[in-house]
């Protein structure tokens, strides 16, 4: 449904999206996961035709948003950032007047706006006027604009943002029943919304697609190792080494309070039985052991923190995994 | 219901919901019913000077003696007020962010403009009306020629298209309502001391350039009753090249 290809906006020298490349299926629900100035809005401006791309092609439901941007503007619809209400119309004048400039006409704009006005729950707004609402409520009035004429593709900027946590919960099981029948691509830099709505992730750093996956293989393939952490009692003067003997542990680090190390072992090997023996029967006082999986704010964190420069000493506890060596470069 | 049609619909209940249209109106109203009412009462005085000195069957020209001053007093009122109704058209919908919104729905940008810009058009023409009460009270009293009424008032109507569509170019220039409208007065106003400086300059090649460029000549023409092919065409080529340009100019926002 959504195609972007190689897609480059330059304002002046600055480059605020590079090359920008995915697609989205009809009836998938992509995020679109970064920072704050990661290029997310930027994109989308782009399929909604509102911002031309300075090079690559953009293409919904097989037309150009460049040249074709009418056939592209009916079948999108669009939650911006900040919900586009006129704060002097009602709820249900404002729906009419949306209805209207989307075609839809008489019986069919009724039934439209009946539909949405049931589907957010805003019956008892409904007459008044969108400048007295609170700014949840304006916000479901934006996502009711943007399903209002049903279109096949839905492009939301961060639509929970200012709602409530039941709202919130709401909202996203409204996003995920409308996956299947409708492609949908909401941005968002919480990331449990992504896990929670989305069946696949696109995170964005600096204006690059870093990282495009289903949540659970992206954290799965950008943990090249697994990692365990044991916190010992009693820890040896040598324990770093005869640690390091255990057939598929690569490394080792002391880390945290005395006695608290790390271990990096080979993909798929589950050493945790070896490391056990081997504590007890020494007699170093295991006290802990567990295994750290990381989680998609792991490889968020992984993949943008890159970017900002921020060095991995800081966050000891974090795993470091993308490209360990320049990092440890950098920090040393 | 075409889009364009729904645009205005929403442009003029916005216009009504807000005390803008209100305030305007009372103001214009109240300001050219007091002209009217002073050139009035000078007809008056001359009429009974008039009389004393011929004696009786004196006969005043309310045409000239009151019509063409408040033609062309009006014109002045309209250059200040209309900056006011254009000021918001694009200025707030960028201010609010709704300008995203108007931008990708699936409209051509011809009809957002030709919407804002007929809707305010609608709301002036209605101000013109009522102005309209002003020559009809007084052929209750008295006899005056209507032909130079009639073009007088497609006159401001010309003028007043064109004083609109100065405020809406000038509004798709900023999304500062207060600078919208100070564009305007200033562009409008320069416009008006092209006039002077073509009078200034005489018979020259320069001098009557700067004269056809103003309005005021114009305008004069059709207050006087003289409806001239070459001032229609000067209004509406100025109306379509000012909504040209502000076409231009808010599809240009978009790429910066």
């Amino acid at each position: 449904m959504i195609d972007v290809q190689q897609v480059t906006k330059r304002y002046g020298q600055h480059t605020a999206i590079d090359r920008v490349t995915f697609t989205v299926a009809k009836g998938e629900v992509l995020a679109f996961l970064g920072p704050n100035g990661a290029g997310k809005t930027t994109t989308m401006r782009i399929l909604t035709c509102f911002l031309p791309a300075t090079e690559g092609t953009a293409q919904v439901a097989g037309f150009d948003c460049i040249d074709q941007p009418l056939e592209v503007k009916q079948r999108i619809g669009y939650l911006p950032e900040t919900p586009p209400v006129y704060q002097e119309l009602t709820v249900f004048e404002y729906l009419q007047f949306v209805g209207r400039l989307r075609g839809l006409k008489s019986q069919a704009l009724r039934g439209a706006i009946v539909r949405e006005v049931e589907r957010l729950g805003l019956g008892s707004v409904q007459h008044r006027l969108i400048g007295n609402l609170s700014r949840g409520y304006r916000q479901r009035v934006g996502l009711a604009q943007a399903m209002l004429h049903d279109p096949p593709v839905l492009i939301l900027d961060e639509p929970t943002v200012g709602l409530d946590p039941k709202q919130i919960i709401e909202i996203r099981e409204l996003i995920k029943s409308l996956a299947g029948s409708h492609s949908v691509i909401l941005s968002t830099h919480i990331l449990p919304e992504a896990t929670a709505v989305c069946q696949r992730v696109v995170i964005i750093s600096g204006g690059r697609i870093v990282a495009e996956d289903t949540p659970d293989q992206l954290s799965a393939r950008l943990r090249h190792s697994e990692k365990i952490a044991i916190v010992l009692k009693r820890p040896p003067a040598d324990a770093e080494a005869r640690l390091a003997q255990i057939s598929g542990v690569h490394q080792v680090f002391a880390q945290g309070p005395a006695g608290g190390f790390m271990l990096e072992c080979a993909l798929g090997q589950d050493v945790r039985e070896e490391v056990g023996r081997l504590a007890v029967t020494s007699g170093w006082g295991l006290v802990e052991l567990k295994s750290i999986s990381m989680t998609l704010e792991d490889v968020f964190l992984q993949l943008t923190r890159h970017e900002e420069g921020v060095s991995p000493a800081e966050n000891a506890l974090e795993p470091t995994v993308t490209a360990p060596a320049e990092i440890s470069e950098s920090s040393s | 219901m075409t889009p364009v049609s729904a645009i205005m619909a929403k442009e003029l209940r916005s216009y009504f919901v807000s005390p803008v249209v209100y305030v305007v109106s009372a103001v214009f109203l109240l300001i050219v019913g007091l002209l009217a009412y002073l050139y009035i009462v000078f007809a008056g005085a001359q009429a009974i000077q008039l009389m004393q000195l011929q004696g009786g069957q004196a006969q005043i020209n309310l045409n000239d003696l009151v019509f063409r001053n408040l033609f062309a007093s009006v014109r002045f009122v309209l250059l200040i007020v209309l900056p006011i109704l254009t000021m918001r058209l694009f200025a707030e919908e960028r201010k609010l962010r709704t300008f995203e919104f108007l931008m990708t729905s699936p409209i051509g940008l011809n009809e957002i403009v030709a919407g804002k810009f007929m809707s305010v058009l609608l709301v002036f023409l209605g101000l013109l009306g009522l102005t309209g009460l002003i020559p009809l009270t007084l052929s209750l009293f008295s006899d005056f020629d209507w032909y130079p009424i009639l073009t007088g008032y497609l006159g401001l109507a010309l003028l007043g298209a064109f004083f609109l569509s100065v405020g809406l170019l000038a509004s798709a220039l900023t999304e500062n309502q207060i600078v919208a409208a100070f564009v305007s007065f200033g562009f409008l106003l320069f416009m008006w001391l092209l006039a002077g400086l073509g009078s200034l300059l005489g018979d020259t090649t320069a001098g009557q350039v700067l004269s056809y460029i103003s309005f005021m000549e114009h305008y004069d023409h059709l207050v006087r009753g003289l409806v001239d092919t070459k001032d229609l065409v000067y209004f509406v080529s100025a109306l379509i090249l000012l909504l040209f340009l502000a076409h231009r100019v808010v599809d240009s926002t978009r790429w910066k």
